[in-house]
This record gives C-alpha cells, sequence and structure tokens, in this order.
C-alpha cells in the first residue's frame, strides 16, 4: 500500500494539515503536497477508470504527463474536469471528484467493456456505425456520447477573473530546471531583457530529486543561489506556475500563469494568459520518462520510476514496501537507490539488457540489491492493486521463470526529451539512436523573419541529460548513458499478452490494437494515430506516443524515423477557454457602442436592436404592450404628430478639399461636385463590380467641404473605403477626409407638429421658406448650438438635428419635455423601416445583399449620365448586370391584407435542375402597415416594374401560398405632399 | 450655456491603480501635409511645435501629438476649441488641410498610480517598457482603438465616446484589487 513515510518529503511542510475531500472521503495532506501525493499518501492508489474498458487505473506520473489521475476539481460552480491531480497543488478544503466510472470508482458496470474488449479493436467505431447512416445520429451517437467523455462539463458560469498579459523579452527561457537556470544565468549576466517561466510552482527540475551535483555543489543549493542571483538582475522576470503553451511565428509565445487555482476565491485571477513577443526562445522543457509495454502496465502500483522517486523525495510518499523495478536503462537504478536509502525493499530490478554496467547499476549493487540482467515482467498480477510479478526473458516470448511478490512496479522505458515546444512552429527533429528518441535536430531550427533561428534549445529537451555538460553547454547526446529500444516485453509476446500491454493509457490503446492497424493497411503514423486514438486524449500521448512509434515501426519493418511522428501542435497541456478568453466575456465579452442618449432609452422600458456593435432602440414598449402594438403606436403618432428618434448611429464623414467635389463623383453614383453649398442630395455609393453598398445624404457645408452620411453599420467600412481609394489609387488628389460620427448627436424630429416644436424652442427660423426640404442650416434651438437638416425617410414634415455628443441626452430630453403638448414619442427602428417601406425607400441590408444594383432598385435617377466615371460604372455595364431579365424592384400588396413572409420567394410552375422549384422573385422587405392598415411589401420580381397589377404567388412556411398584386412601391403619400410640408 | 456631459460623466474607479473618466477634453483633429510652413506658424501660435513621428509636444495645457504621416491631434481645454479652430483655419487657409472638432467624439481616461503601467500591459500590446517620454501610442485595449501617453506620472487614455463604458470595464477589470502582475 501506498503511504506516507517517517520522514522526507523536500516540498511539504509536515508542521501543517490540509483537509480535502476525495470521492466524499475526508482525506488529509500537507501544504506542498499535490491532490496526487497526497492520494497516495492516503492509500488511494484507484484514482479513476479508463475511457473505452473503465479498466481500474492508478497515478502513473508526478508531471503534466500523467493519463490516468484526472478529476473533476472543485464543487458548485468552481467545478472543472479532467484536472491532471500530478500538476494540482493541494489545498485546504479542496475537493475532487474521480471520473469516468458508473456508479462508483470501486464498483464500475463500465468493466464489463474490458471482458469484451475483443470486440472493440482500433477502429472500432469506423467500422461498426457506418451504416446505417440515420442510426448514427438517432442511436450510436447519443450512446456513446452519454458513455464516453471523461469528466463533464461544468454548467453554470465560471465565477472566476481571467486576463492576458503582454510581455516583451530579448530571452524567453521556457523551463525552470538547471539548463533553463543556467541560461538565464547567462543571458541575465549579458544584459538582456530575460524572462524565464516554469510551469511548476519550483525552480530546479529533475537535478533536485535526482540529488545531482551542480558546479561542485548539491544541486539544491546550486538552484537557490542562482534563483538569488536571478532575482537581483532588474532585467530578468521569474515566473512560475507558468506553463509555456504555444511557439508560434515571429518569436510569439502563450505561457498560462495558474495564479490562483491553488487558492480559488481569494480575490485574484484564476489564471492569466501571456501573450509573450520574444526576441529568442530557448525551450529548457526537460524529457519525459517512458513506459515500458509489458501486460498489466497500467494496474494501479505501476509507475514511472522517476514518478515514484519524486514521490519519494519530494512528498516523502512511498507506493509500496516492496519496489519491483523493470528498466531498459541506467536511470531507474536511481529509483532503487533512493528506495533502498530510505530504508524500503527492492526484490530485484529487472533489466531488459543483457548486460549491465555502469556507476549506477555498480552503486545498487553495493547495496545489495539484486539485479536481473536479460529479464522482462511477463505480467503483473493483480487487479485493482499490484500484487506481484511474474518474471520472463526479454529474448523470449514470456514462459514465467519466477513470481515475485511485490506492491509496486517502477518502470523506466528511457527518458524522450520534450520537443512540444521546440516543433510548433517548424524545429524540426531527429533520430537517436543512442538514447533511442527523438531529439531536436539543432541544424533545422524554427525560423524567423530573417531565416535566423528563433529557438534554441538546451539541456534535456536536446538529449543532454548530464549536469557538467548543461552548465559548460558543450555536451553531447553521446554523452548521455545509452537506451536501447525496447518496444514490446518481452520482445516475442504472444497476442494475449500484447493486448494486456498499454500504449495510451488514457485513450486505452494497447500494443495488439497500433499492430492491428499496421495489419489493416495503416502505413501513416498520422493515420493510425486517428484509427486507434493513440495520443489523441487530454494528455495528446506524451507517454505514448514514441512507444506507439516503436511497435507500429517494427509492425510495418521500417526504421523509426522512416515512420516520423505525429505533429506537435499547441497547447503543451490543456489551458482552460477562461484563460483563452481573457476578459473577454459578460459584459466585456464584445464592445457595445452607446448613443449619448442610451441610458434615456434604457430608463424608458427600450426594447434594443442591434446595429454592428451599436444598440439601438427597436421600439419602446408600454404598459404591458406588445413589440408590435408599440411599433404600430409608434408609427401612428409619428404620422400624425411627432415622433423623435435616436439617430446618432449614422454615420457622418467629413470629405474636404480642393478635389473632394471630384472625389465624391468617384464614390457616389450621382453627381456631388454641382450640389450647392447649404443643400443636401441623397446618394447611392456602388463598389467596383457595380453592387450597391451603401447609401445617404449628403450636405455641401462650404465650398471645400461636404459632409456625407452613412448607414449605421457603414461608417467605418466607408470611412475606409473612402481612405483606401485616396491613399492607395489617388494619393494626389487633394482630399481629407475624417470620420465624425461619434463627435454629433443627431435626432430626427419627424411629423406633422415637427416645426411646431422646433419653433417653440426657438433660436432660428425653420420655417419652409427658410429652410426648404432638402437643406440644412446652423443655429440654435432652445439654447443649443445645433446644425439642422431638413431631410426625411419617413415622408413626413422631418428635421435632422445633429448636436455635440456631450448635449445630446439634455437636448433629447428637452425635445420630449417641449414637446409633450405637441404628442412627442419616441420611436425605435422597426417604426423607422415601416415608415420608409411605406415611401417605399430602400434599406441597404434588406433590400441590397451585395449582389443588386441601383438599377435593379428602379434607381435610374440616382446614375449620373454625365460623369464619364464613377466606381461601378463599368462594372454596371457588364452583360449579367445589364441584363433586362434582372429581377427588378416594385410594391406588392397581397390580396388579402396578409403580410407575406419575410424571405419568401415568387414560385411558378416546373422545377430547375436542381430539382428545387422554379421561382421568379422575393421579397425584401415585408411589414403590417399600421398606416394603411394591410400587409405591404417590396420585393425583386422578374421584369416586376413591366407586371403591373398583375398577381404573382408567394411561398409560405407553412406549405402553402400567398397571392400578391405587383404594385409601385410608394404606398403612402405618392405626391409627396407631407414632407414637403 | 448647458452643461456638457462627458461620455461617463465622470466615472472612476479605486483598484491597485486608480481610474478616472475625465473631460471633456479639447480635441481637434487636424489633417495636412506635416512639413508645410503654415503648420509650424499655426502651431506656434498655439505655444506648440510640429511633433515628430509618435510623439506629443506638451506645453501650457495644450498639447498636439503626431497621429499619422498627415495627421494631428490637438488637445486642448475644452472651451478654446472654436477660437483655436478659427485661428488654425485662418492660418492654414493657404494650403490643403483639414481641420475637425472631434472633442465630443472621444473619452479621456486618467491610469494613475504605482502599478498604472500593469493595467495596461494587460490589454494594449505595447512594451511599456520601451515607451519613451513624450511617446504618444496608438493602439488597441482588447478589442477597441485607444491611444495613450504619460503625463503628470500616470497616463492619459483615449477611446472613442461609444465604447467608453465597455473601456472603463477594461480598466476596471485590469485594475480589480488582486490583479497586481
Amino acid at each position: 500500500m501506498s503511504t506516507r513515510l517517517a520522514k522526507g518529503g523536500r516540498l511539504i511542510d509536515r508542521s501543517t494539515r490540509a483537509e480535502f475531500m476525495f470521492n466524499g472521503k475526508r482525506l488529509s495532506g500537507h501544504q506542498g503536497d499535490t491532490l496526487a501525493s497526497a492520494l497516495l499518501a492516503n492509500d488511494q492508489m484507484l484514482v479513476g477508470r479508463s475511457f473505452k474498458y473503465h479498466r481500474p487505473r492508478g497515478i502513473m506520473a508526478a508531471g503534466p504527463e500523467e493519463p490516468n489521475a484526472l478529476v473533476n476539481l472543485g464543487h458548485g460552480d468552481r467545478v472543472e474536469p479532467n484536472q491532471r491531480s500530478t500538476t494540482t497543488e493541494l489545498f485546504p478544503g479542496l475537493v475532487a471528484q474521480s471520473q469516468n466510472h458508473w456508479p462508483s470508482l470501486e464498483f464500475d458496470v463500465g468493466v464489463v467493456n474490458s471482458y469484451v474488449s475483443r470486440f472493440l479493436p482500433a477502429g472500432f467505431y469506423y467500422k461498426t456505425f457506418m451504416q446505417p447512416r440515420a442510426a448514427w445520429k438517432h442511436l450510436f451517437e447519443p450512446v456513446i456520447r452519454q458513455s464516453a467523455g471523461l469528466g463533464p462539463a461544468p454548467k453554470s458560469p465560471d465565477p472566476d477573473r481571467y486576463e492576458y498579459v503582454y510581455g516583451f523579452c530579448d530571452v524567453l527561457i521556457i523551463g525552470g530546471g538547471i539548463a533553463g537556470l543556467q541560461a538565464a544565468l547567462t543571458a541575465g549576466q549579458a544584459g538582456k531583457r530575460v524572462m524565464l517561466i516554469e510551469q511548476t510552482p519550483h525552480w530546479g527540475g529533475r537535478a533536485v530529486v535526482d540529488g545531482d551535483v551542480v558546479e561542485d555543489e548539491p544541486a539544491e543549493d546550486w538552484v537557490k543561489s542562482a534563483i538569488d542571483a536571478l532575482a537581483t538582475m532588474k532585467n530578468v522576470t521569474l515566473r512560475t506556475r507558468c506553463m509555456g503553451a504555444g511557439v508560434y511565428d515571429h518569436g510569439y509565445v502563450l505561457a498560462n500563469e495558474r495564479v490562483a487555482d491553488h487558492s480559488p476565491g481569494d480575490g485574484r485571477p484564476k489564471q492569466r494568459l501571456w501573450r509573450i513577443r520574444a526576441g529568442h526562445i530557448i525551450t529548457a522543457t526537460g524529457a519525459i520518462e517512458r513506459p515500458l509495454s509489458f501486460a498489466g502496465n497500467d494496474i494501479p502500483g505501476v509507475m514511472l520510476a522517476g514518478a515514484l522517486r519524486d514521490y519519494l523525495v519530494n512528498y516523502g510518499v512511498s507506493l509500496g514496501d516492496r519496489t519491483v523495478i523493470v528498466t531498459n536503462n541506467d536511470d531507474a537504478y536511481l529509483t532503487a537507490i533512493a528506495l533502498a536509502e530510505a530504508g524500503l525493499a527492492v526484490p530485484a530490478i529487472l533489466d531488459a539488457r543483457t548486460e549491465v554496467t555502469g556507476d549506477l547499476p555498480e552503486r545498487a549493487r553495493a547495496l545489495d540489491i539484486r539485479i536481473e540482467a536479460g529479464r522482462a515482467v511477463a505480467r503483473v498480477k493483480g487487479g485493482k492493486r499490484v500484487t506481484g510479478v511474474e518474471v520472463c526473458l526479454q529474448a523470449g516470448e514470456g514462459a514465467v521463470l519466477e513470481e515475485i511478490v511485490c506492491d509496486a512496479v517502477a518502470m523506466s522505458g528511457g527518458w524522450s526529451p520534450v520537443v512540444h515546444l521546440w516543433s510548433h512552429c517548424g524545429g524540426k527533429l531527429t533520430w537517436s539512436d543512442h538514447i533511442s528518441a527523438f531529439i531536436p535536430d539543432t541544424t533545422r531550427p524554427p525560423i524567423t523573419h530573417d531565416g535566423s533561428p528563433m529557438v534554441t534549445v538546451v539541456g534535456a529537451a536536446a538529449g543532454i541529460y548530464r549536469t557538467d555538460d548543461i552548465i559548460t553547454s558543450s555536451g553531447v547526446v553521446e554523452n548521455t548513458s545509452p537506451v536501447p529500444p525496447v518496444w514490446v516485453m518481452p520482445q516475442g509476446a504472444p497476442v494475449a499478452l500484447r493486448s494486456k500491454m498499454w500504449l495510451d493509457y488514457q485513450n486505452d490503446v494497447k500494443v495488439s490494437d497500433v499492430q492491428l492497424a499496421a495489419r489493416e493497411g495503416y502505413e501513416s503514423v498520422e493515420h493510425t494515430k486517428r484509427y486507434t486514438t493513440l495520443g489523441m486524449a487530454t494528455d495528446q500521448g506524451k507517454l505514448s506516443n514514441i512507444n506507439g512509434l516503436g511497435v507500429l515501426s517494427d509492425a510495418l519493418g521500417e526504421d523509426i524515423p522512416r515512420v516520423g511522428t505525429t505533429t506537435f501542435r499547441p497547447p503543451y497541456t490543456p489551458v482552460t477557454i477562461g484563460a483563452l478568453t481573457g476578459e473577454a466575456r459578460g459584459e466585456l465579452f464584445q464592445p457595445l457602442r452607446r448613443t449619448p442618449m442610451h441610458d434615456w432609452h434604457e430608463a424608458n422600458g427600450v426594447y434594443w436592436e442591434p446595429v454592428g456593435h451599436w444598440r439601438r432602440p427597436y421600439c419602446y414598449p408600454r404598459n404591458g404592450e406588445t413589440h408590435a402594438q408599440a411599433v404600430h403606436r409608434e408609427v401612428l403618432n409619428t404620422r400624425e404628430k411627432l415622433g423623435l428618434l435616436d439617430a446618432s448611429t449614422l454615420g457622418k464623414i467629413i470629405v474636404k478639399g480642393p478635389d473632394a467635389g471630384r472625389f465624391l463623383d468617384m464614390m457616389y453614383t450621382n453627381m456631388m461636385s454641382t450640389l450647392p453649398v447649404g443643400k443636401c442630395r441623397y446618394g447611392l455609393m456602388c463598389d467596383e463590380q457595380g453592387f450597391l453598398s451603401d447609401d445617404g445624404v449628403v450636405a455641401r457645408i462650404d465650398e471645400e467641404t461636404w459632409l456625407c452620411h452613412t448607414t449605421s453599420g457603414g461608417a467605418d467600412r466607408i470611412h475606409g473605403w473612402m481612405e483606401d481609394w485616396l491613399q492607395c489609387e489617388w494619393w494626389d488628389w487633394k482630399v481629407y477626409t475624417a470620420n465624425v460620427t461619434e463627435q454629433y448627436a443627431q435626432v430626427a424630429v419627424v411629423g406633422p407638429n415637427a416645426r411646431k416644436l422646433l419653433e417653440k424652442l426657438g433660436g432660428m427660423d425653420v420655417s419652409k421658406e427658410a429652410l426648404p426640404f432638402m437643406q440644412w442650416a446652423d443655429g440654435t434651438l432652445g439654447g443649443f448650438a445645433v446644425r439642422v437638416y431638413r431631410i426625411s425617410f419617413s415622408g413626413e414634415l422631418s428635421y435632422e438635428i445633429a448636436i455635440r455628443a456631450s448635449h445630446g441626452a439634455a437636448f433629447w430630453e428637452m425635445l420630449h419635455k417641449q414637446g409633450a403638448e405637441f404628442g412627442a414619442m419616441a420611436y425605435g427602428t422597426e417604426c423607422l423601416h415601416i415608415m420608409r417601406a411605406e415611401k417605399g425607400f430602400i434599406m441597404i441590408g434588406d433590400e441590397t445583399d451585395g449582389t443588386v444594383t441601383p438599377l435593379d432598385l428602379g434607381l435610374s435617377w440616382a446614375i449620373s449620365k454625365k460623369k464619364t466615371d464613377f466606381l461601378g460604372k463599368r462594372g454596371m455595364e457588364r452583360s449579367h448586370l445589364a441584363d433586362p431579365d434582372r429581377w427588378k424592384l416594385v410594391g406588392l400588396e397581397t390580396l388579402d391584407g396578409s403580410v407575406i413572409p419575410d424571405g419568401a420567394y415568387a414560385v411558378v410552375d416546373g422545377v430547375n435542375a436542381n430539382g428545387q422549384r422554379n421561382v421568379e422573385g422575393r421579397v425584401t422587405s415585408t411589414y403590417y402597415s399600421p398606416t394603411l392598415k394591410r400587409g405591404i411589401a417590396m420585393g425583386l420580381i422578374k421584369h416586376g416594374p413591366d407586371r403591373m397589377g398583375e398577381v404573382v404567388t408567394f411561398n409560405k412556411v407553412d406549405g402553402g401560398t400567398i397571392a400578391a398584386k405587383i404594385v409601385d412601391a410608394v404606398f403612402f403619400d405618392k405626391a409627396g405632399e407631407k414632407g414637403n410640408a | 450655456m448647458h452643461d456638457l456631459v462627458s461620455a461617463l460623466g465622470g466615472k472612476t474607479f479605486e483598484g491597485f491603480a486608480k481610474i478616472r473618466e475625465i473631460g471633456p477634453l479639447g480635441m481637434i483633429s487636424l489633417r495636412c501635409d506635416l512639413r508645410q510652413k503654415p503648420l509650424a506658424a499655426a502651431l506656434k501660435k498655439l505655444g506648440l511645435s510640429v511633433p515628430a513621428a509618435r510623439r506629443i509636444v506638451q506645453k501650457g495645457g495644450r498639447s498636439v501629438g503626431w497621429m499619422s504621416p498627415d495627421e494631428l491631434l490637438v488637445i486642448l481645454p475644452y472651451a478654446d476649441v472654436g477660437s483655436t479652430l478659427e485661428t488654425l483655419r485662418n492660418a492654414l487657409a493657404v494650403i490643403h488641410f483639414l481641420a475637425e472638432d472631434v472633442s465630443d467624439a472621444r473619452a479621456v481616461f486618467r491610469i494613475e498610480g504605482e502599478k498604472a503601467e500593469q493595467i495596461l500591459s494587460k490589454l494594449c500590446p505595447v512594451d511599456l517598457a520601451g515607451l519613451e517620454p513624450g511617446e504618444l501610442r496608438r493602439t488597441r485595449a482588447a478589442q477597441v482603438a485607444v491611444a495613450f501617453w504619460v503625463e503628470d506620472g500616470g497616463y492619459t487614455l483615449v477611446s472613442f465616446r461609444s465604447v467608453a463604458s465597455y473601456v472603463m470595464g477594461l480598466l476596471t477589470h485590469s485594475a480589480t484589487k488582486g490583479s497586481e502582475i
């Protein structure tokens, strides 16, 4: 059984006590523990069930590579699935639940999958669920989704806070072991701006655990003085709990700092995502130990040898009293020595190598530890715990020579350099036969904009394991003690054993699965990965990839370098969506643009409509009105009395210069240069294709200055469009533009009483004579400096009044107060839409969709025949756009007075080549007109203007149809008397 | 004269640094060929000079910042905008230029305190250690355009008026106590 030893544990504080809950059990650990070490200290060796077969699983590793010991961490709103207990720092009150079992961890129904495992081979899902197709959606997928998946996704909003930080440095060092520290010292002393990040809370990496000697000092002391030295350097930034997640182009690195994962609710952000621009990147990411593939290598009690050492040295925790070591390299002997020195039994070291020499084996021999060369584990005995191992010859087929009783097995298949960050941005790898691992090919590093290397790799990440070599940065891989390849143990294992050898613990991929994939023709490692799911779990194959490759290349009879690796992609370990989101959630999810009158709308029961990033009032329901009722009230009130519209969102672009008229003649389809000062003109803008892009009223301010109104959504786009032409094409034209949209609040004062209100306010002459339709004037109203445009989008007598934004709210409130006697009432965008449709005015985005020309909309009067050129002129002349068969805008009046559904098509008999119903047009705007008390619509109909009075048929969502007569698009006040009043 | 109301009415937040929405502040967007002599003469009348690229020149409660190769931003007391616009328009009449009042189109914030820099480093992709005295930095804060410069031991940050509430939210979030880097 696993337990806390009486002594030892360099990272824990035995004077503290941290109580925590695991699967409802109250357990206790110390400050400094990880959840994994605390679980082991409480003899909780069974920590989860495997994904597919629901096999009992124990803790395998001590770091981020852990595949098994994933938990649902936290409770209430703070529950997080798939948290690795090996990297979770223990804190008092921690609550964790193991995953993937039902009804309980100890007794799990899903384990039945294990007994039918021969029926769940690689590619099982592909093979089984191909046919019938409908069954996938309705039967297989729901059932599989229910039984699969590790932790459940949290359902309530995350109560924590996240943020980004933009970091900059000359040298970014990822990994705070000896190699990273040494690199930081070197760069720091050279005066570089250095950032050193380490994913754990502790500096020093493995060297400290393994009792290495660095520059004649114990590693622990060396690390301490290195950190002390770095801390005094102003040019060096040190961050622990900060994981280098991804390396991207041009020295861009994402790193995730776990600020308050270990102190939830303490008011700090939970995590902080660093977005770092580094001049150069040094990866000092160390190496990860590989498991060995023997039958039963997943039974709780089997652990990586280095991890077992971590628990012993860092946390004073032993996995068992009797530990059998199985290895193919010298490093595992450190574990044997550490165990023996801690007074624990090591019944045997089974070494797959036939010859065992070297310093570490000699030290083990000196401690009287039994070393068996050329031996292997035939099978681990036990179910939820290891009870012993069967020993066989590595060279044989698994005939049992001997059984050794033990309660723990420490395995080491050698170490694989962590090459992920080196590889993210194109660093290449090379296979080292010497240590049987991929190592960075330093002749083919990731390169940056000028072709120079962007990343340097140091230490174990480069396959350099000896501290002397790291300090002098002169080592070569060959200095590391050799590791022969051992992919299957024993090498001639029969299928019964191979189907119990786990490669990928988390996704339950076995040696037999990869061999099956090879037999079925999967030669590419990328295909094999997807077919078997090897390396596709949350650990992304940190333990399994190389062993899987070894097995695959053996099965294919190819060298490993020829088979190659799968692609290493960021992030190195999972980063929660919360961290990637940063501050952008809730109110800050997206910028919301507010007009100066926003608060008034809110206080007056507004129902909002998003328009671009703006919020505009759709309507203002009163006293339990529906939105439709509110809109109808607003329409009638505006038509009969007085409506007030917040039109501040309208784009306002100043265009000024000697060439401004010439420029606007190019931008608009009609003539703007001839517009007299003081007057307004409606204009259309097309793109080069000839499609209508924006519209609005242009006012001539002075000899050199025009003010262009754009649609609310179009202000920034049209300003950019103008600048694009000015900067890239007509750079020698003397024109400047300025987007002054937000400088002014704008209010439309609309309706028969509009003039009465303005006259009451006083300050300027707004009479028909002084300010006729389509003119503007500067002046004051009620003491406010204003610019008044006599323009109308409703057909009513209408003034659009621009006022500085800082006065916007006060002016708006004054209009309501003073206008009350005239029936003043605010109206929203839907009322605006209905009124413009009643007048047959087009709306960009309704009548247009990027494929509609002004001619389609009957706007030929707004297309200058005199101008030699304007944007879209040539586009419109192309045969298809000039085709007389194009659908053209008309008004539509339903015969029964009902409203045509939005988006309806005008249908005709027969079907087209695709079997779709033939159509001859579509509705573009459709409303119930409160003024006319009937449905009105506009639509694009083939030969429409030539078919006045004809009846066309529109489809409905319910399958029925609706008949409508083609009429003039102007439904209301055709003579325009009201607007000209 | 009616009261001028800034975008947020002078909202403040006290976190590990202090955030204040100030203003309205007078601002004039000025576009012309920055090498033209009448420009230098016009700015001289205001006690200012033409700033170099990415710089802001400050003097006696007025400043002028470089916004682009053909655009400056004149910052001044709100009440002086009208007369200053007139001065500029008269002085620049001989050349091609544009001068527009943009005071109301902006929201202005002050970020003050020992760790004010940290707040900007969370929102703006800017190497603040490399920000020189007298430098005006146009960048973004999270999803919106901003410009800022160092002034009186703190930062002055300008955004568009319509997103003032969003910017205040960003600054508040980033300045919340406990979020010190």
